[in-house]
């Protein structure tokens, strides 16, 4: 039964997600969120849920207290316990991190992804789901084999309605059997590039992270199995784990195709069988080594990395020092690839333009 | 469910005790429950038959997980209605459980004597079931949509009370509808006075130029009722009630609210009388009656919790230390203008007249005081020393808590400010007909405290919205003054100029 209070609690609820869908940007831009998700939900601040009164404001913030202490001294010389009058309370919200991808779908429009190669990619699964006349006496079906008896009793007529015995004979006896379902499976991996060269600041850095958190839940939320591998480079390319992805800080040089190059060696060795939805994230502030280089890139992305995923993202920062000049490059190259998207990110409003760019394509 | 034989034998004990003792009580009925239907009541304001609102889902998710996490714990609900209701927590041990009956028998005598509750609501239970059915009803016919985006803006107001006329000699005011049977007829400004009658009678049942004189007259009626010839009116719901332009349904839910507002408004004003004449009282039957030599530890366990200083003033604590103050003091006669013109120190200390009186004057005061004159009458210099209270402000450079006074009339005037009206700044319309274009004019009475100007001017907005024309705030902020003005949908703010 539904009382009246899980009614109401459930309006509540509704309430809040519509608050963090109205405030979704604000969460987004201010990477507020980040650190605060632990097994599997978030809890979330939602200021002004409350309803409005006139109400004094907090003001100086005084009030009554009592125990010892000397006039002008602080909370830390011995002071009494505290005073009256409450502060304001924000209220804190638990949301599941797979309501928060709905929100954000909600919000952004996000088309549900279509997984690739629905048909061709499938996993076995046995289901004991069949009956056969052979088998070990250990999955013998007991009802079936006694309705298959009585039966055979009824039909040949030793059936006898005041002295209901049924004796199974060998004939009579069904086995459980397993059977092979095929399912179409979607598995995924997440590769995250990121330029660390110096001209990446503390700022574009957080950019990064902030997005990076984003598309992870979404592509979460759209996958049952997911895994993600992490690449810094600068003019060499390594592959970090998560924690040292957002707090590496390197400097020097730029050579985009090193991590190009990585990315293409992981899937490969690690992601290559087929069954994999592959979705490279490569975000920099657009500046190359050289042109030589980009169009080394470009040659990488055309014949090996784009037609082995799903979609190629690539995220430019602005920068102070960035040219911007691999987002027009990669453009002119390779116009007419819809598996390739590109987006500026000019700062943390346009996060969320971005994450637009990239998911809603619904590949 | 229905208290277990060990209990009830107990409470039959404990209410002989109370009556003993001098309480007067309505009947009482205890409820057993566990904790969450305890949360649950508890949401509704102690009535679970009360209107579906979100505002009871959001108590309950605060209160869920505050008593989940072990924050907070509710121990006692009680309910001023006749027969007063109150609720124990099963998972309460038997000690708790007669500690928390002696406790309600004090509420329960409150309730019922103390003069802010006189024009109280009896029948609450049954009161809050009609709305219910009532709220219910205008969800089916209007909507969720629109009955709930009416009740938040009616909710917001609901501390828009004159809180004057709770002790008033006369009864409390309850507008009624002028509305026909139409439930969204909004009506016009003069009601219907047509008699019944057939058509070929109508004529003269009904003369057209008496129609047209009464409507005149109550025309130039409503005008003078307009300008508030009562002077200035605090009681906004009221008001609104009687002059805004709702229809039915608008205005059955916005009497809900004030009809609900004004039942919960004695509590607001009595809380540190309430909760120290129930402490007072639960010791008294407690140590006198009740507890046995095997309870003593786990007794003192709980009353040293409930009756702890955590980041505020413990109302609990305060009451019950000045209940048991003036039943020292007029005890021993230490009081009146003999006392107070006496100002050796040796003398006072060891003054001691044999009058014996704190028992009827403990009783006097909790029939005729609230929570503001309460303090006043008997806060005492000698009390707030041996208490060592103190007025404090937060820094704010550093945040931090800095004691400010200790001296008697400051702290007196801060922990009185804090109370006055409820605890809400004092707003009173000044006219209904503002700059004649029917704008509503308002006035917060500043008194040292400024708005939150946030809140305030969402507030507004919804006054406004329910009001249908402009409507204006006059207030201070910072020492200047400022003019918030409502009107189709926004707020704007002004610093008139003086």
């Amino acid at each position: 039964m539904i009382g009246p209070i899980e009614k109401d609690h459930r309006r509540f609820r509704q309430i809040v997600h519509g608050t963090i869908r109205r405030d979704l940007k604000r969460y987004v831009s201010k990477g507020e969120l980040l650190g605060r998700s632990a097994g599997g939900t978030i809890s979330i601040p939602v200021p002004q849920i409350d309803l409005p009164h006139f109400t004094f404001g907090s003001g100086d913030g005084g009030g009554v207290g009592r125990g010892e202490g000397g006039e002008g001294e602080g909370e830390d010389g011995g002071q009494g316990e505290a005073g009256e009058g409450e502060g304001h309370h924000i209220l804190e919200v638990e949301v599941g991190l797979d309501e928060l991808a709905r929100i954000l779908g909600e919000e952004l429009e996000l088309p549900d992804i279509r997984p690739r190669g629905e048909s061709d990619i499938v996993s076995e699964h046995t289901r004991w789901s069949g009956i056969r006349r052979v088998g070990p006496e250990s999955l013998r079906h007991f009802k079936r084999t006694y309705r298959e008896a009585l039966k055979r009793q009824i039909a040949s007529g030793q059936w006898d309605p005041a002295n209901p015995v049924v004796v199974p004979v060998r004939e009579d006896r069904r086995y459980r059997s397993s059977q092979v379902k095929r399912r179409p499976e979607s598995r995924a991996v997440i590769i995250h590039m990121m330029d660390v060269s110096g001209s990446m600041g503390t700022e574009q850095k957080e950019i990064v992270r902030i997005e990076a958190f984003w598309i992870d839940t979404w592509l979460r939320h759209q996958y049952k199995s997911i895994e993600t591998v992490y690449i810094v480079h600068d003019a060499v390319a390594r592959e970090v784990s998560q924690h040292d992805f957002y707090h590496l800080r390197e400097s020097g040089g730029t050579k985009i195709s090193s991590a190009y190059q990585l990315c293409l060696d992981t899937i490969r060795t690690r992601f290559g069988s087929g069954e994999w939805n592959i979705y490279p994230f490569h975000f920099s502030d657009g500046d190359n080594w050289s042109s030589k280089d980009t169009a080394a890139c470009v040659e990488l992305l055309r014949t090996s990395v784009l037609p082995q995923c799903n979609l190629f993202c690539y995220g430019q920062v602005r920068s102070a020092y960035g040219s911007g000049q691999f987002k027009r490059d990669l453009d002119q190259a390779l116009p007419a690839e819809e598996r390739l998207v590109t987006s500026a990110i000019a700062d943390r409003d346009g996060i969320l333009g971005s994450i637009r760019d990239f998911l809603g394509r619904g590949r | 469910m229905n208290l277990p034989p060990s209990l009830s034998s107990w409470e039959q004990r404990i209410r002989a005790s109370a009556k003993a003792h001098g309480l007067v009580c309505f009947d009482t009925i205890f409820e057993m429950v566990d904790e969450e239907q305890l949360d649950e009541i508890a949401a509704y304001g102690g009535f679970p038959t009360r209107y579906p609102h979100w505002r009871h889902g959001m108590e309950f998710e605060r209160l869920r997980k505050s008593s989940r996490w072990g924050i907070s714990k509710i121990y006692e609900l009680v309910i001023n209605n006749d027969p007063c209701y109150a609720y124990l927590l099963s998972s309460n041990s038997l000690t708790d459980n007669k500690l928390v009956m002696a406790h309600v028998f004090g509420h329960c005598d409150f309730f019922k004597n103390n003069a802010w509750f006189r024009h109280s609501e009896r029948k609450m239970m049954d009161r809050m079931a009609n709305h219910a059915v009532k709220v219910r009803r205008c969800i089916d016919r209007h909507g969720v949509e629109a009955v709930e985006a009416f009740l938040d803006r009616a909710l917001s107001l609901e501390n828009l009370l004159d809180y004057r006329q709770l002790c008033a000699g006369t009864p409390l005011l309850r507008p009624q509808p002028r509305h026909g049977v139409d439930e969204d007829e909004v009506p016009a400004d003069a009601p219907n006075f047509r008699l019944r009658s057939r058509d070929y009678m109508d004529e003269f049942i009904n003369p057209p130029e008496y129609m047209e004189q009464r409507r005149r007259k109550h025309a130039a009626e409503q005008e003078e009722e307009k300008r508030l010839p009562g002077g200035p009116r605090r009681d906004l719901l009221a008001l609104l009630l009687e002059h805004a332009p709702l229809a039915r349904w608008e205005w059955d839910l916005l009497n809900i609210v004030h009809e609900e507002a004004l039942y919960f408004a004695p509590q607001r004003v009595t809380k540190i009388m309430n909760e120290g004449w129930a402490s007072y009282w639960h010791r008294k039957l407690m140590v006198d009656d009740v507890l046995t030599d095997d309870e003593v530890v786990d007794y003192a366990d709980t009353v040293a919790g409930t009756l702890a200083e955590g980041q505020s003033l413990n109302p609990y604590k305060l009451g019950l230390e000045l209940f048991l103050d003036i039943e020292a003091r007029w005890n021993s006669g230490r009081h009146g203008k003999d006392f107070e013109a006496c100002d050796d120190m040796a003398q006072r200390d060891a003054w001691e007249k044999a009058e014996g009186r704190g028992l009827e004057q403990i009783f006097f005061a909790r029939a005729v005081h609230d929570d503001v004159t309460f303090l006043d009458a008997y806060l005492t210099e000698d009390f707030c020393h041996r208490h060592k209270l103190f007025v404090y402000r937060r820094d704010p450079r550093t945040h931090k808590k800095e004691l400010v006074t200790r001296e008697f009339a400051k702290v007196k005037e801060e922990l009185l400010t804090n109370i006055v009206n409820g605890g809400a700044p004092v707003i009173e319309a000044v006219d209904l007909n503002h700059s004649n274009r029917g704008e509503l004019l308002l006035a917060h009475r500043h008194m040292g405290k400024d708005l939150r100007p946030d809140f305030a001017e969402a507030t507004l907005l919804n006054l406004a919205a329910i009001w249908k024309r402009p409507v204006v705030l006059e207030s201070r902020i910072e020492d200047k003054l400022v003019r918030w003005i409502a009107a189709k949908g926004t707020v704007s703010m002004e610093h008139p100029s003086g």
